[in-house]
């Protein structure tokens, strides 16, 4: 009996997986709705940025590697803006718990990125984030084109570099 | 196993029906996503932790592992995880040992309305009443099983009802197993209600919620003793007399909460008040007791300086869907009480976690951020941040409710308590600060200063008083250093120092990077304070990670320290262990 629902579940997704490309890649972001810091619904088909590239960012306020991430970040986005445009929306996973705690805490170390809460975690799933951090790049028609798990010193300067491929019409792999 | 034939057969209709209806646009749309996880253990005997192959039940290979995969097309989606527990790792429930399929829905919008049928998350303003939740590191998951609308009623409207059963390891749902949970909820948005109010600075939303549970209750009794003393002219007899009472158990659990958002510019503020009716419960030794909770948080920021501030004050809280469960793991919670308490990642800070006390508690939590502005003389090329941040959890004020019946007595009301009330038993208690500077482009450092109070009795045995409270210092210091922008190299170094519990530790740990692929670490704790000599014991590690796009695979031998492990409040006892661990992410 079990093994029905398995089977009709595994049946339809086998069957939509091959009558598209790529998974994840290249479709557009789902649309959920999530916040933003001001308690404002926002819908996350909307994240765009004029035919510009677009990093997302999935983190949380007790998650150290993603903090790592951001500062590292935050040091080079003046930067990263004026050469290529890019925007890059943070999406904290923080629960209740802690999602207030977010906006002070995102002004306190004068982070200046576009900021969204999943407060009950629906983006984080239709998304497929295990756990954060994990960063999506979206080339400038909104589909993702890229996207990386974990955090290691440096690897900001590997999200700059698919930037400027997509700035320059380069295939992303 | 009826119950699973029904819903794979109503499954199939759901899932199909679309498809023929559609017929050949249906599959075009779609879309699939997903990730999994894996983590196996390989278990060591070790003679310096006690371990041997009996301690370990013979069962020296234990893995946990899930997959979710997500069907999308257009206003359509699916969803289903599978889970699996061969043999569950050490420090997770044994009845989760098996495979399958605890969570699955199909989901459909049309027009303002959403529809989920199956397995569903859902919460309720800060979740004081309702909560559906899951975290996989703990173990936990609530998940309800049932039907969840989500009606745009209007602009800045937002009206939310449920109907389900919940989550209890691998038992599929019985009328005697559990009970059924209903509920309602609002949100109203009230500047994209009133025209008048669409451009003002000052947002405001508010929300209400109700939720209910039924529970065929079962039939209980407990006894009570009543001392009589009987005199037979100079002889006096001392007698007991024991009566035994039956429970009168409430079938319906009501509860309702109120919620205000205020937020304006850089200001915040949050609040939310609830009550749970009557409702004796394991949790609370069955007193007949309204229960009571208020949340509050307030925040001010502006670009460099984050303040934050929160209280609760929590009275008997625990809300479960059946009413004898209670114990570890936490399952059956319909609602979440928010802990006001900071998750730290260091390992030592994290050493002595607070657990969220569902029978009452008072909480406060402090937090100050400021960044020292880049290109100032204190602040460097790079600014300088700076966390202080303080919390605080106490005992509420319990008062007897006539004299001759103690606080807590079973089958009474069980104790008064005036409303916001502090007790005197201290649960827990968290001072620290933490500087953190980029030097230049190659090295940065970060220093921090811990200091807490904690009551072992409370929060790991459940006993009241304040007769084991560990007080520890605290102190991190966490460098990297970069050669190019591909290659770093970060050394931790810990140290926690206490008269209490196990002594002084010190801790190292060393990893070199190659980004964005490559990890090695190795890391020492060293218990070198400890009372027992043969108790000083190293809990080495050496590991290795590698990450390409959204694989991952870690692999760490060594050995695990025995602790709590806490996410937002809840809390799960991790053993010692020794062994080869491998950890695989991926996501699609």
């Amino acid at each position: 009996m079990k093994k029905a629902i398995l089977i009709s579940l595994l049946a339809l997704f086998v069957t939509a997986a091959y009558s598209q490309n790529d998974q994840l890649t290249g479709q557009k972001v789902p649309s959920v709705e999530v916040k933003t810091l001001d308690g404002t619904t926002f819908n996350t088909a909307d994240i765009s940025n004029d035919g510009k590239p677009v990093i997302i960012c999935f983190w949380a306020t007790w998650c150290k590697p993603c903090i790592k991430e951001h500062d590292a970040i935050n040091d080079e986005y003046e930067d990263w803006v004026e050469e290529t445009g890019v925007k890059l929306y943070s999406v904290s996973i923080d629960n209740s718990r802690s999602s207030s705690r977010v906006q002070p805490f995102v002004n306190g170390k004068g982070w200046e990125f576009n900021f969204l809460l999943d407060v009950n975690g629906d983006f984080k799933r239709a998304m497929g984030v295990n756990v954060p951090p994990h960063t999506f790049i979206l080339n400038g028609k909104n589909e993702i084109v890229w996207q990386h798990v974990g955090y290691l010193d440096g690897d900001e300067e590997e999200y700059i570099e698919i930037v400027k491929k997509i700035e320059n019409g380069e295939e992303i792999k | 196993m009826k119950n699973i034939y029904i819903s794979s057969k109503f499954l199939l209709i759901i899932l199909f029906l679309p498809s023929l209806t559609f017929s050949q646009n249906f599959l075009e749309g779609s879309k699939v996503s997903g990730n999994t996880q894996i983590d196996a253990q390989v278990y060591s005997q070790d003679s310096k932790l006690g371990i041997t192959d009996s301690t370990l039940n013979y069962k020296k290979f234990g893995m946990n592992g899930f997959t979710n995969v997500r069907y999308t097309n257009g206003n359509f989606s699916a969803y289903m995880r599978v889970e699996g527990y061969l043999n569950p790792m050490v420090g997770y429930d044994p009845r989760y040992e098996g495979v399958g399929v605890p969570y699955w829905n199909v989901n459909y919008k049309i027009g303002n309305l959403e529809m989920t049928a199956g397995h569903f998350y859902e919460q309720f303003g800060s979740g004081l009443i309702m909560r559906g939740w899951e975290e996989w590191t703990l173990g936990y998951d609530n998940n309800f099983y049932g039907f969840n609308a989500k009606f745009a009623a209007a602009k800045g409207v937002m009206i939310k009802g449920l109907v389900g059963v919940q989550r209890y390891f691998w038992e599929p749902y019985t009328p005697d197993s559990r009970g059924i949970v209903k509920g309602v909820d609002g949100d109203f948005y009230l500047n994209d209600m009133f025209k008048g109010m669409n451009n003002a600075k000052t947002k405001i939303t508010l929300g209400g919620s109700f939720v209910s549970k039924y529970e065929k209750v079962p039939t209980m009794n407990f006894s009570r003793d009543s001392a009589y003393s009987v005199i037979v002219g100079t002889d006096t007899t001392n007698w007991i007399k024991k009566t035994t009472y039956r429970y009168n158990l409430p079938h319906n659990v009501g509860s309702w909460a109120a919620r205000i958002n205020i937020s304006n510019g850089g200001f915040s503020f949050y609040s939310e008040y609830a009550e749970k009716g009557n409702d004796p419960n394991a949790t609370n030794n069955y007193i007949y007791l309204k229960g009571q909770a208020i949340y509050s948080t307030i925040s001010y920021s502006r670009k460099g300086l984050g303040i934050y501030f929160s209280s609760k004050w929590i009275n008997n809280m625990s809300y479960k869907s059946r009413l004898t469960e209670s114990g570890n793991p936490p399952m059956l919670d319909i609602n979440y009480l928010p802990a006001t308490t900071k998750v730290h990642q260091y390992s030592f800070a994290a050493m002595y976690p607070y657990a969220t006390q569902p029978n009452g508690e008072f909480g406060l939590q402090g937090e100050v951020v400021y960044t020292i502005p880049k290109k100032s003389k204190l602040g460097g090329k790079y600014g300088t941040t700076i966390t202080v941040s303080y919390s605080l959890a106490n005992s509420i004020k319990k008062e007897q409710i006539s004299t001759g019946i103690p606080i807590d007595s079973t089958g009474t009301k069980g104790y008064k308590s005036p409303f916001y009330s502090f007790g005197d038993i201290p649960y827990y208690r968290d001072f620290d600060v933490k500087f953190e500077h980029k030097f230049n482009k190659t090295f940065k450092a970060k220093a921090a200063y811990y200091n807490q109070t904690y009551n072992k009795h409370v929060i790991e045995d459940e006993i009241y008083d304040k007769d084991e409270l560990v007080y520890a210092h605290i102190g991190v210091l966490d460098m990297t250093y970069k050669f190019t922008w591909k290659k770093s190299l970060r050394l931790e170094a810990q140290g926690l120092w206490t008269k209490e519990d196990k002594g002084n530790w010190a801790a190292m740990t060393l990893e070199y990077n190659i980004a964005p692929k490559w990890s090695f670490a190795i890391m020492d704790e060293w218990n070198y304070g400890n009372d027992n000599v043969d108790m000083r014991i190293h809990y080495y590690n050496v590991a290795i990670g590698y990450t390409k796009g959204t694989n991952r695979i870690a692999v760490r031998y060594g050995r695990q320290r025995e602790g709590l492990l806490c996410v937002g409040g809840v809390c799960r006892y991790v053993p010692n262990s020794t062994g080869l661990t491998i950890t695989l992410t991926s996501s699609f």
